[in-house]
C-alpha cells in the first residue's frame, strides 16, 4: 500500500524549496497544487450544492403544495357527496310530509308501509316518527319501543321549534333539521333528520327519520385515502361523529381544535395530538352541525418523494466524489507537468551555466596557448638550427653532450607543444559544431586524459571500438564531455584495481552506434537508478558531488539525437548503454567535410 | 623546391629558412605582406608558408593577393592560435591548403612541403 502511493506519489510533494539563486523554482508546487485544487473544487462544488439544495427545495414546495391541492379536492368531493346524500333524505322526507296528511301519517301502517317505501328507495333507514307540535311521538315505526316519547325537551326539537317560531320561511333548510350524531333512547349512535310542517290550523307536526351513520362511514371510506388517511365528521363541539382510524371512538372528543368557521374548504397544515406532521383538509357542511375533516399523515405522502430524494443525494455524494477525485488526478498531473518543466529548465539553466563556464576556460587557455605558441616556435626553430649544424657541419660533429643539449631542449619544446595543443583542441571543441568524427578517436582523446589516474589506480581500460564502425556526424566536444563524465563517473565508483571497458557495435539496421560503458564498481541500487539522471541527484553529497554530471551527460546525449540508459548490479558493476544517431541533422552535416585534413 | 616564407616574427622565419635551406629547399623569407609581394615579383616561387595573422594583412588576404599574381603557387598557414574562426577561414579557402600549428617539428614541414610539390608535379 505504502509502495504503490510511493510510485504515484507526485515528484513535487517531495520537492525541497529552494529560495534564492539560480536554483529558485518558479513556483512553490505544494502550494499551486493545493490552490488549484482548492479553488476547482469551489468553483464546481459551490453552485452543484447550491443547485441541489434549490431543487431540492422547489421540488419539496411543488410537492407539498401538489398535496395540499389533492386534499382540497378531496374534502369538496366528500363535502358533495355528504351533502346531496343528506339533502336527498331531507328532500325525501319532506316529500312524505307535504304528500301524507297528518292523519295518513299518524296511522300507524301507513308510516310502516312509507318505511319500507324509504327503505326500498333509499336504502337503510332506521326508524320513521311522528311528533305532534306538543314534542310528543305520536306515531313510530322502527326496530325500537319509543312511541309517545316526549322529544320537547331535546336539542333538535328546540331548534327546529325555535327555527319555527322566528320567522315562517318556505325554505326547506329553515323547515329541517339534521341533528348531530348521538346515542338518543336507543342507546346507539345515530343521527336525526327532522322535517317540520305547519297543519292548517297553523299547528306544526313534525316528521323525524333516524339514519344509522354506518352509511356515512361507507360514504366516507368509500373515497379511497392513501394509507394514513382518515376521513370522519366531527360536530361543531369537537365530537366526533363518525368512525376515525386514529382520532378516538365515535362520541368522543376530537384531540385537535375544531377548525374555525370558512365557506370554502380550508387545508391547514400542523401536528396531531401524538406529534405526527399532518395535513388538514376541512369543510363545513351547509345546514347540518357536521364538520368533514380529512387529516393525511405527511411523512407517508412524501415517503416516495424521500426515497427519491435520496437517491439523489446518492447521486450527488457519488458525483461529488467522482469531481473530487477528477480534479485531484487532473491538478496533481498538471502541477506535476509544470513541475517537471520546471526541472528541465533548471536542468538546462544549469548546463548553460556549466557550459558558459567551460567556454570561458576554453577561451583562456586558447589565448595561453598562443601566445606561449610564438616564443616556443622560436625556440624550437633555434634549437632545430643548432641541433641542425651539428649534423649537417662537419667541425661540430664530434660535440656529442651538446647535440644531447639540444636534443633535450627539442623533445622539451615538442612537450610544451602538445600541452598547448591539448589546449586548442579543448578550445575548440567546446563551440557548437558538428562535424564528421571517429568515435574512436573521441574515446582516446578523453582516455588521454584518465590514463594516468588510472594507472595510478591500478585500473584496467578496455577500448573495443571495431574498424566496422563508420565516421559519424556529431559534435566533438558534446561527445566528450559525455565520456569524460561517463568515465568519472566510472572511476568515482571503482576503488583500487577494476576494469573500465567501452565497446561499441553497430545496431542491427545500421542506423546508429550503441556504445556501452561498464565499470566494475561499486553499482547503484534500484531505487536510485530511477532518480540518477535527475539533475541534484547524488549519492557522492559528502565529496563534493554536485549531482550534474550525468543529468548533463543526458541533456548532452539527447542534444546529440542519442539515447542513454543505464543497468547495474549492486556489487558488480555498473553499464551506461549509449545510442548514437550515425546521422545527425542533415543541414549541418556538410560541414565536417571541411575539416579533413586538419594537422596537430 | 622554391618556398616563400611569410611571418612578423623574424627570428622564426630567418631560422627556419636557414634550416631548409640546409635541407636543400630554396627558401626565401619576408616579415611583412609587402616585402613579400615585393619577393614574388622578382622570383619564382613554389610553395608559399603564410602566418595567419601578419600586421596589417591577414595571411588569407595575402594568399588571394598572392595568387592573383602567381596562379600555380600553392599555401600552407602555420598559426600560433589554432583557434576556430582561423581554421574555419583557412579551410574553407579552396585547394589543398594545409594548416599547421606552432610550433612545428622540421621534419613534419618538410615532409608536408614535399608532399604537396609532388601533388604538383603528378599533376605538371
Amino acid at each position: 500500500m505504502q509502495d504503490g502511493w510511493k510510485r504515484f506519489k507526485p515528484k513535487f510533494l517531495e520537492h525541497s524549496e529552494q529560495t534564492s539563486g539560480t536554483n529558485k523554482s518558479l513556483f512553490n508546487f505544494r502550494r499551486l497544487w493545493k490552490q488549484s485544487i482548492v479553488i476547482t473544487l469551489a468553483v464546481v462544488l459551490l453552485p452543484l450544492f447550491t443547485l441541489a439544495v434549490v431543487d431540492y427545495t422547489v421540488s419539496w414546495k411543488a410537492l407539498e403544495s401538489e398535496l395540499l391541492l389533492r386534499t382540497t379536492r378531496l374534502v369538496s368531493n366528500l363535502r358533495r357527496s355528504l351533502t346531496s346524500y343528506l339533502d336527498e333524505r331531507i328532500f325525501a322526507l319532506n316529500f312524505l310530509i307535504l304528500d301524507n296528511s297528518y292523519a295518513q301519517l299518524a296511522d300507524e301502517n301507513r308510516l310502516k308501509q312509507i318505511l319500507e317505501n324509504l327503505k326500498s328507495g333509499l336504502g337503510e333507514w332506521y326508524d320513521l316518527g311522528l311528533i305532534d307540535h306538543t314534542g310528543k311521538q305520536v306515531n313510530y315505526t322502527g326496530p325500537y319501543n319509543i312511541q309517545g316519547m316526549d322529544y320537547s325537551g331535546q336539542d333538535w326539537y328546540k331548534k327546529l321549534h325555535y327555527k319555527d317560531q322566528e320567522t315562517y320561511h318556505d325554505s326547506i333548510a329553515m323547515r329541517s333539521d339534521v341533528s348531530d350524531v348521538f346515542l338518543g333512547f336507543r342507546k346507539t349512535p345515530h343521527l336525526v333528520i327532522s322535517v317540520l310542517h305547519n297543519d292548517a290550523q297553523g299547528r306544526h307536526y313534525i316528521l323525524r327519520a333516524g339514519l344509522d351513520i354506518e352509511q356515512l362511514n361507507a360514504i366516507l371510506s368509500h373515497f379511497e385515502l392513501s394509507n394514513n388517511g382518515d376521513a370522519f365528521l366531527i360536530n361543531q363541539e369537537g365530537i366526533i361523529q363518525t368512525s376515525t382510524r386514529y382520532y378516538g371512538p365515535i362520541m368522543g372528543k376530537f384531540p385537535l381544535p375544531v377548525p374555525p368557521f370558512s365557506e370554502r374548504t380550508q387545508v391547514i397544515e400542523g401536528q396531531d395530538h401524538v406529534g405526527r406532521e399532518i395535513v388538514t383538509g376541512y369543510a363545513y357542511i351547509t345546514g347540518t352541525p357536521f364538520i368533514l375533516v380529512v387529516v393525511k399523515q405527511k411523512d407517508t405522502l412524501m415517503g416516495t418523494w424521500e426515497a427519491t430524494g435520496g437517491s439523489l443525494l446518492l447521486f450527488l455524494i457519488g458525483s461529488v466524489v467522482a469531481i473530487v477525485a477528477v480534479v485531484f488526478g487532473i491538478c496533481t498531473y498538471l502541477v506535476n507537468s509544470i513541475y517537471q518543466a520546471d526541472q528541465k529548465r533548471l536542468a538546462s539553466l544549469h548546463q548553460a551555466e556549466y557550459a558558459n563556464k567551460m567556454a570561458s576556460i576554453g577561451r583562456l587557455s586558447a589565448g595561453v596557448a598562443h601566445e606561449i605558441n610564438n616564443p616556443l616556435a622560436i625556440i624550437n626553430e633555434k634549437a632545430g638550427l643548432i641541433k641542425d649544424l651539428f649534423t649537417f657541419r662537419k667541425e661540430y660533429e664530434g660535440d656529442q653532450r651538446l647535440l644531447g643539449l639540444v636534443s633535450a631542449i627539442i623533445s622539451s619544446v615538442d612537450r610544451c607543444a602538445t600541452i598547448t595543443r591539448q589546449l586548442l583542441n579543448f578550445a575548440r571543441n567546446l563551440q557548437v559544431n558538428v562535424q564528421k568524427l571517429s568515435l574512436r578517436r573521441v574515446v582516446d582523446d578523453v582516455l588521454e586524459f584518465q590514463i594516468k589516474e588510472a594507472s595510478h589506480r591500478h585500473i584496467a581500460i578496455a577500448v573495443d571500438i571495431p574498424a566496422e564502425i563508420p565516421e559519424f556526424f556529431s559534435d566533438r566536444g558534446k561527445l566528450q564531455q559525455v565520456f569524460i563524465n561517463l568515465v568519472n563517473n566510472a572511476f568515482a565508483a571503482m576503488k583500487e584495481g577494476g576494469t573500465l571497458a567501452i565497446k561499441s557495435r553497430l545496431t542491427d539496421d545500421g542506423a546508429a552506434i550503441v556504445t556501452t560503458v561498464r565499470d566494475s564498481g561499486c553499482g547503484i541500487p534500484p531505487e536510485h537508478l530511477e532518480k540518477i539522471f535527475e539533475p541534484f541527484f547524488t549519492t557522492k553529497s559528502g565529496s563534493g558531488g554536485t549531482g550534474l554530471g550525468l543529468s548533463i551527460t543526458y541533456g548532452l546525449v539527447t542534444e546529440l539525437g542519442g539515447l542513454i540508459d543505464i543497468k547495474s548490479t549492486v556489487g558488480a558493476g555498473t553499464t551506461f548503454i549509449i545510442t548514437l544517431p550515425l546521422k545527425y541533422h542533415a543541414d549541418k552535416a556538410d560541414k565536417g567535410d571541411t575539416h579533413e585534413g586538419t594537422v596537430g | 623546391m622554391r618556398v616563400l616564407l611569410v611571418d612578423d616574427e623574424e627570428e622564426l622565419v630567418a631560422t627556419l629558412a636557414e634550416r631548409l635551406d640546409m635541407r636543400g629547399i630554396d627558401a626565401a623569407w619576408a616579415s611583412d605582406y609587402r616585402s613579400a609581394l615585393g619577393l614574388v615579383e622578382v622570383r619564382e616561387f613554389d610553395i608559399a608558408l603564410l602566418d595567419v595573422r601578419l600586421p596589417e594583412m591577414s595571411g588569407l588576404e595575402l594568399k588571394r593577393l598572392i595568387e592573383a599574381r602567381r596562379p600555380d603557387m600553392k599555401f600552407i598557414f602555420l598559426t600560433g592560435h589554432g583557434s576556430e574562426e582561423d581554421f574555419e577561414a583557412c579551410s574553407a579557402e579552396s585547394g589543398k591548403e594545409y594548416y599547421l600549428i606552432k610550433p612545428v617539428q622540421i621534419e613534419v614541414l618538410v615532409a608536408k612541403l614535399n608532399e604537396i610539390c609532388q601533388g604538383q608535379g603528378e599533376r605538371g
